[in-house]
């Protein structure tokens, strides 16, 4: 059997997922031997490839740059799970949303204007930092979704089981406390 | 007092005339998932978790407000009533903001943990981000209305258990929310005991004691029933 050609993503969260993904400890030895990595923050590939079976997105979708590469991703892709409560929730990075619409002016204005201390003003280096969204999206608002990892950041037990589901070729499920969102 | 016979889920129980269907379906052993319901309050059937299905009529009931009638035949778990009850949970969580992994309640929410029991693996609609405050003028106590879910469990217990009437609801629609007195920040309320009974009843993180930070926050209910044991039995056990 061809090995499952897996990718992760990190958009608008904190990396705790990915970090959550390397408390798999000994199972990534199993799981290197059973995937190809074509894509992730943890390995050094610039372009997401073509042809991906599973690509788990962490983090909400907060500028242009997120929703551009999710929808790349979408593109290529034949099953996203969206992992964690940032991807699946907006969680955190949403807080911002109840400042109503336009916040992204608002919070940018706060951060490097308000608070700051030298230099201020917003940064704006167009192809260089992305513009913020208006609102902060679960990744499921902007894409097609195929399955839920919740969790923040979801246990490493919760990956694995994730994982092991879809090595198997089965349809992931999860139940119970293994739905905890937080 | 009259019994009255009735199925549940196809076991053939008897209930005592004037019984919920939450009473009879508890004291037969069949669990029905509830959230405003609190054991010793009275019932209001705000949340409509515990939707059942009644034979013979069309629309779903409340378990815990619908009395029990002779023959009723009752079904309390259906992929219908599962689609329901994840609808409810979902527009629950869509309507204020439930941030779970920042809440004094997380790992200890009522809301949270009927979620996942109740397969709940994300919200399909869209998530209304309103702007709520956090009332923190009380010396023990705080009051964030993001994770209000206007049960109304705080109401209840304020005003049946301890008497005082401090708690009330005020607005309509998503627009509702528990106001201390006049609708005045709770630490200016000259009818609060401070006995944190509220506290205690809130099921989510939208009650909290000052000074409990991220999943912290956890109920002690056997104040509560210490209080409603001594009022409906006379018996002071603590």
């Amino acid at each position: 059997m061809d090995r499952l050609r897996v990718a992760t993503v990190w958009l608008g969260g904190c990396s705790g997922c990915h970090m959550s993904f390397l408390d798999l400890d000994e199972f990534l030895i199993d799981l290197a031997g059973m995937i190809d990595l074509v894509y992730s923050p943890v390995i050094d590939v610039k372009e997401y490839p073509e042809e991906v079976d599973v690509c788990l997105i962490e983090g909400a979708v907060c500028n242009e740059d997120n929703l551009e590469i999710l929808r790349r991703i979408r593109a290529r892709t034949r099953l996203l799970v969206s992992f964690g409560d940032c991807a699946v929730t907006a969680n955190v990075p949403a807080i911002r949303n109840q400042l109503g619409l336009r916040n992204d002016e608002s919070v940018l204005q706060r951060a490097y204007v308000e608070g700051a201390q030298s230099n201020p003003g917003v940064p704006r280096e167009p192809g260089i930092v992305p513009p913020l969204l208006p609102q902060v999206l679960p990744a499921h608002q902007a894409v097609h979704i195929d399955y839920f990892l919740p969790g923040c950041p979801p246990p490493a037990d919760r990956i694995r089981t994730v994982l092991s589901q879809l090595l198997r070729g089965e349809e992931p499920h999860l139940e119970g406390e293994q739905l905890k969102f937080g | 007092m009259a019994a009255k016979t009735l199925t549940i889920d196809g076991k053939q129980i008897s209930a005592d005339q004037g019984a919920t269907i939450l009473d009879a379906a508890t004291d037969a052993g069949i669990t029905i998932p509830t959230l405003c319901h609190l054991d010793g309050v009275y019932d209001v059937g705000a949340c409509r978790l515990c939707l059942v299905e009644v034979a013979g009529i069309n629309k779903l009931l409340p378990a815990c407000t619908t009395r029990v009638h002779e023959g009723m035949v009752i079904k309390t778990d259906s992929e219908r009533l599962r689609k329901y009850r994840r609808m409810t949970l979902e527009l629950l969580f869509a309507e204020r903001n439930h941030v779970c992994a920042v809440c004094v309640a997380n790992g200890h929410c009522e809301l949270q943990s009927l979620a996942y029991s109740l397969g709940m693996d994300h919200v399909r609609y869209d998530y209304r981000f309103p702007k709520w405050g956090v009332d923190n003028t009380h010396t023990l106590f705080g009051m964030d209305h993001n994770r209000c879910i206007l049960c109304m469990r705080c109401v209840r217990v304020c005003w049946h258990i301890e008497g005082a009437g401090t708690k009330n609801v005020s607005g309509r629609g998503s627009g509702s929310q528990i106001i201390s007195d006049l609708n005045q920040p709770w630490g200016t309320s000259d009818t609060c005991t401070r006995c944190g009974k509220c506290v205690m009843a809130c099921p989510t993180g939208a009650l909290f004691a000052k000074g409990a930070t991220v999943s912290e926050m956890e109920r002690d209910r056997t104040r509560l029933e210490f209080i409603v044991t001594a009022r409906e039995k006379k018996q002071w056990i603590a």
